[in-house]
């Protein structure tokens, strides 16, 4: 059950390593958003549902634990646990409606639901509006490990990482994954061999939000902000386009397009392109999808078993 | 007691007008919306990024060259549909055999790039656009001030909208329409030429949108993203009507324009979410949409 492969070890080494040799904050960055794009992915790359409305679950994770921690004092454990689930519920809410539809409807139900959401945050009195909650302090991790220090957040968000890690890859590879990639292939088929298929893609939807929970909740402590783009429209659209860039339907692809998309935005928000930004997202959508289906990761493994099988 | 109701009547019938205006866009572009689904089988993303281009080109017509609004109502829809029909035919139609989602991804993609064209040169604080001298005023009614240009937004709409549905439903343009919807294989044995028909079915869609646009900006501000918030609603527009029926898109749209006036009357707070918790409301009882048939 427990079997690591060789790239899950190259995975874990790189990531122990990498806050000596990159900013820590931005490996962190990377983290939570490859967290958030891998959540994402297991349900557009295993089950072929597009979700345009993750943001509510980034969102609503981050904006929950913000609270939590700031106006209750809560510890940092049990506000990104009150965070992930807060957003799996929502998830659970939001996903018994929308698989009822499929498709392009899908994509349209989810980012209507998500705009609901985004309307709450602005008007709720708690989030602080357009300006966001700020100043959300770390706090102690289980009462002594002190995340003020970027080392200790960092491997924090590590270890986060490498659960959500395992635990999409654990799901993939288990036979309710193997239901969810018979939906993908052929639903009609899933149907007539006994499954229920929608909840079947209700669970999954589930998963899947909580998991984008848990990375907002994370990035919240990070940051130690919460804001109001973290839920807007446009971080859906950056979801997809960090899996869609990575490879799709990859385990690590989401991982590299994140990091690749974070990496782009840092470089350009630094210099005179920053303008460019939207134009640039737009560009690399156009291509990946006329060219460059398979993403990153896709690519690469072609490549592999073309040259190397 | 009695100014109370008059105050009261005044304010009904204002958020009713206003209401009965967005109507009048969420109707415009999701019979645009409807209308490209039905051949293409796809929905364009890219609806509200042109609709805020239709704005943006009257603007610019209107600076730079001097051309009026009159003209600008038949230029622009025309340039925009010229816009999308290169769009289909050269990036669209490449991947009209993958999977749907894709298209969608690109025309999401198209947008930001729109959007982010127009950030940049424009910024995104907004230009105005003078109502044209033959529409400024408006007429006292009993009940209400109706200001010309408003009502002149409600007619042009509505006149196109009727317009868009008899020839669909009622001519053999249409029909080869609907016939392409139904079978496109068929219809292309039949010697038509359906992707020709599918590329003018697509330009038209998306002249509705520049139309849409040429409309809004003397009333809207013209910026970059007033397309984009106002696609979403749209989006759970056809959600809730469907996209089965020409006719349904256009009637849901201008009831939940009217719907939302009537929110932002009784509950402002709840106006910019009702339209959402109604499609919440429709996929609990009827998930297909009021007008859809039953996949």
């Amino acid at each position: 059950m427990f079997k690591i492969s060789k790239s899950t070890l190259i995975l874990v080494a790189l990531g122990l390593i990498a806050p000596y040799f990159l900013y820590p904050v931005f490996v962190m960055k990377v983290l939570c958003f490859g967290l958030f794009a891998m959540a994402f992915n297991l349900l557009l790359g295993y089950v072929g549902l597009l979700s345009f409305g993750h943001a509510a679950f980034l969102g609503t994770g981050g904006y929950v634990t913000g609270y939590l921690v700031m106006e209750t004092g809560l510890s940092p454990e049990l506000g990104i646990l009150c965070g992930t689930i807060a957003a799996g519920l929502l998830g659970a809410l939001y996903g018994k409606l929308a698989v009822k539809r499929e498709g392009i409807y899908f994509a349209m139900v989810t980012l209507a639901l998500a705009q609901l959401a985004f309307f709450f945050y602005l008007q709720a009195p708690f989030t602080g509006g357009e300006n966001g909650m700020q100043g959300i302090p770390r706090g102690e991790l289980f009462g002594f490990i002190d995340l003020s220090d970027s080392l200790n957040m960092y491997y924090t968000v590590l270890v986060i990482f490498l659960f959500g890690f395992w635990l999409i890859n654990r799901t993939i590879h288990s036979p309710f994954g193997q239901i969810l990639k018979a939906i993908r292939e052929n639903e009609p088929r899933a149907v007539s061999l006994g499954y229920n298929v929608n909840d079947y893609k209700w669970v999954a939807f589930i998963i899947s939000a909580s998991l984008a929970g848990l990375a907002g909740s994370t990035k919240t402590l990070v940051f130690q902000l919460a804001s109001l783009s973290d839920a807007h429209w446009h971080m859906s659209g950056e979801v997809v386009l960090m899996t869609l860039l990575g490879g799709m339907g990859t385990l690590l692809g989401p991982l590299v397009g994140a990091a690749s998309v974070v990496t782009i935005q840092n470089y350009l928000s630094g210099g005179e392109l920053g303008n460019y930004i939207h134009i640039i997202m737009g560009l690399i959508f156009v291509v990946c999808v006329l060219a460059f289906r398979s993403g990153i990761v896709g690519e690469f493994q072609k490549f592999m078993r073309k040259n190397f099988s | 007691m009695a100014s109370l109701f008059d105050i009261n009547v005044f304010g009904l019938f204002g958020q009713l007008l206003i209401g009965l205006i967005n109507g009048s866009f969420y109707a415009l572009l999701s019979l645009g919306l409807a209308i490209i689904f039905g051949l293409l089988k796809i929905i364009n993303f890219a609806q509200g990024a042109l609709y805020m281009l239709g704005a943006f080109m009257a603007w610019m017509v209107l600076q730079y060259f001097g051309i009026n609004y009159w003209a600008a109502l038949f230029i622009v829809p025309l340039a925009v549909g010229l816009i999308g029909v290169i769009m289909e035919r050269f990036l669209l139609r490449r991947i009209s055999n993958e999977d749907h989602l894709y298209s969608l991804l690109l025309t999401f993609g198209i947008a930001l790039i729109l959007q982010g064209v127009f950030t940049h040169i424009f910024g995104s604080s907004g230009l105005s656009y003078k109502i044209p001298a033959e529409l400024k005023g408006g007429f006292k009614l009993p009940f209400m001030y109706l200001p010309t240009y408003r009502a002149w937004i409600i007619v042009v709409s509505l006149l196109v909208c009727g317009l868009t549905w008899y020839m669909i439903e009622k001519t053999k343009l249409g029909a080869y329409l609907r016939a392409g919807t139904e079978n496109p294989k068929l219809m292309q044995a039949f010697g038509i030429n359906v992707p020709l028909i599918v590329t003018l079915t697509f330009g038209f869609g998306v002249g509705l949108a520049g139309l849409g646009g040429v409309l809004a900006a003397p009333i809207y501000s013209v910026s970059p993203y007033m397309g984009a918030d106002l696609l979403i609603v749209v989006f759970a527009i056809v959600v809730i009507g469907g996209m089965g029926s020409i006719g349904g898109a256009i009637l849901t749209g201008l009831a939940m324009g009217i719907l939302e006036g009537l929110t932002k009357y009784f509950y402002p707070e709840a106006s910019t979410t009702i339209i959402f918790v109604v499609m919440v409301i429709v996929l609990l009882l009827k998930p297909s949409g009021l007008f859809g048939k039953e996949a």
